[in-house]
């Protein structure tokens, strides 16, 4: 599996760039993603989504359907594909370290 | 020359079906990676497993699905399909046509891609197969801007809609599937590109109860074409039948010699509701009792037509197996008429009434025929703002666990054990 080094960390990830750790999960981590996933410049709402899945996953073992988390962040499915372009699978979720999503996708 | 040896896959080169095989070797000699193709699989077919690794989340900026990423367990032995991801690309509706368009999507596939295809995925998408992450946005690129054509969908939303060539080239058809695919195709851009539901979601349409796409089985949403005036008969062409002067089924059976057209075999003595007859040399039908199920028109189709009042009748809940069994669709709407002249609006309004319910109770990964075997038939009913009627069943339940409402109980369900004992002592 490949190795990614940025600004000094390094983190283990799978062929699509999502953590093998989520433990690894650093400040460093979200620039590196910020730059692959086509966002130019983080904010206080990008945070905002990261910490609602990071809450959601610690709390209940998965990630978040869409529904709940335009929910508890308030932001319409469209916001949240203006700051994660990806989606919140492919983005956010990899953002926020999360395992990368699975199913018939 | 050959990259791999291959003696199983080269058996499948034999026989008088079209190979796959020789296909995909006749790809080789232009895309070398392809070897690697027939490679991969001979070794599953050696070790008798896949040798594709577990999911792959890859896409294009803006969408949520319509790739499916896919990485080789092998790839220091086969380079060539180390990435292998999956691009739907949207198809027109009935999959007319011309080669301008099939080559230019060709050329694009050979510079993006393995230049290997399915046409089609079932669900009704143009399949390209095999690419790398790298050449994604690329390809989407050339796909949007030099052809205006767009990715089918994947993932927890709507899937790519597909029709029955309809009206096109079918004088069954009830409704215009085709318009009514590509329009609700477009309406629903946002649905299909950005997953936003519990689980997938289909539509399918067919013009007649044939179901050429087979939309019973396979979609959320079934649209049917059907009528409810009567039959078209032509009594001159009935005639014609059974003087053996047109050949029943249009001549789907003439490979094998079933003996001369019996009218009252073949078609009064098989209509399921026994609503035909024949008087004198007239064909009667009683169509108050006639279920249109296509049976007589389909063995007279130059003597009976449907009726000229037609609509569909509207399905829901078709689904695989996983997780709580096989369904096919169950009937909703008898009859809607379906209209290009309000752009779909009675079909739309039901489909979202579907979503904004299903959106909130539908649970993870649960799909809608799983959801309305959870609450019940009634209730979702009650959800479509729906009128039960007997058409909704094929027979009404046999157990007596009935739930009433407690408004529908007089006296409600407060009840107090002390007023109940003044009367009956313990
Ligand atoms: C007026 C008197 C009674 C009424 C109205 C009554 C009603 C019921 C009902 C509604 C059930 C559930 C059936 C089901 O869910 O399949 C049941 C089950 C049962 N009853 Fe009664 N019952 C009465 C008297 C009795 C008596 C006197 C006994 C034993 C001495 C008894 C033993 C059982 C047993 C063992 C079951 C479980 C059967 C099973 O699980 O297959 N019942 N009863
Ligand atoms: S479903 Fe009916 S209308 Fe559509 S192609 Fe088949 S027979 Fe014709
Ligand atoms: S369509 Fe079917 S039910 Fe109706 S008259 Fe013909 S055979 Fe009978």
């Amino acid at each position: 599996m490949p190795t990614i080094e940025h600004n000094g960390s390094s983190f283990e990830v799978d062929e699509d760039g999502f953590l093998l750790n989520g433990d690894d999960f650093n400040a460093d981590w979200v620039d590196y993603v910020k730059g692959v996933e086509g966002i130019s410049e983080m904010t206080d709402e990008h945070q905002k989504v990261i910490d609602a899945l990071q809450e959601y996953y610690k709390k209940n073992g998965i990630a978040p359907m869409v529904r709940i988390l335009s929910k508890t962040t308030g932001f319409p499915l469209k916001r949240i594909y203006e700051l994660f372009p990806s989606g919140p699978g492919k983005g956010a979720c990899k953002m926020a370290g999360l395992p990368k999503p699975t199913g018939c996708v | 020359m050959a990259k791999h040896e291959t003696p199983l896959l080269d058996q499948l080169e034999t026989g008088p079906w079209p190979s796959f095989v020789t296909d995909i070797k006749r790809q080789a000699e232009t895309k070398p990676e392809c070897w690697d193709i027939l490679g991969i699989l001979e070794l599953s077919y050696e070790d008798r497993i896949t040798h594709w690794k577990h999911g792959g989340i890859v896409g294009v900026f803006g969408y949520g699905g319509g790739i499916v990423g896919r990485y080789a367990d092998v790839p220091e032995q086969f380079p060539g399909v180390e990435h292998f991801h999956t691009v739907r690309v949207a198809q027109p509706a009935s999959k007319y046509y011309s080669t301008a368009n099939l080559r230019q999507l060709m050329d694009l596939w050979e510079k993006h891609g393995s230049g290997m295809t399915n046409f089609h995925g079932s669900t009704g998408d143009i399949i390209l197969l095999g690419t790398r992450t790298e050449n994604l946005e690329p390809l989407f690129w050339d796909l949007t801007h030099d052809m205006g054509q767009d990715l089918g969908g994947s993932g927890s939303n709507l899937r790519t809609p597909a029709n029955c060539v309809g009206q096109s080239r079918c004088e069954w058809a009830c409704y215009d599937t085709e318009e009514c695919c590509h329009h609700l195709t477009m309406h629903y851009q946002d649905e299909i590109h950005r997953p936003a539901f519990p689980y997938k979601f289909k539509f399918k349409f067919s013009g007649c109860p044939n179901d050429c796409v087979a939309a019973i089985a396979r979609s959320d949403v079934a649209v049917i074409g059907t009528w409810r005036d009567d039959i078209q008969i032509d009594q001159a062409a009935v005639k014609e039948y059974v003087a053996g002067n047109y050949p029943a089924n249009g001549g789907a059976h003439s490979d094998k010699d079933w003996g001369p057209f019996d009218i009252q075999k073949e078609v009064i003595d098989l209509c399921p509701t026994e609503c035909m007859w024949m008087e004198g040399d007239e064909l009667k039908i009683d169509n108050s009792e006639c279920t249109r199920c296509m049976h007589c028109i389909n063995v007279m189709p130059r003597a009976l037509r449907p009726g000229l009042d037609k609509g569909a009748s509207i399905c829901v809940g078709a689904k695989a197996p996983i997780l709580d069994g096989a369904q096919f669709s169950t009937l909703i709407i008898p009859f809607m008429k379906i209209s290009k002249d309000n752009e779909f609006e009675e079909l739309i309004d039901f489909i979202e009434t579907i979503w904004d319910w299903w959106m909130e109770v539908g649970k993870n990964r649960e799909r809608v025929g799983e959801t309305m075997q959870r609450v019940g038939l009634p209730t979702f009913l009650s959800v479509m703002g729906v009128e039960p009627i007997p058409q909704h069943v094929k027979e009404p339940r046999s157990n007596p666990y009935v739930f009433w409402k407690e408004e529908e109980v007089e006296g409600g369900f407060e009840r107090d054990i002390i007023e109940f004992r003044k009367r009956h002592a313990a």
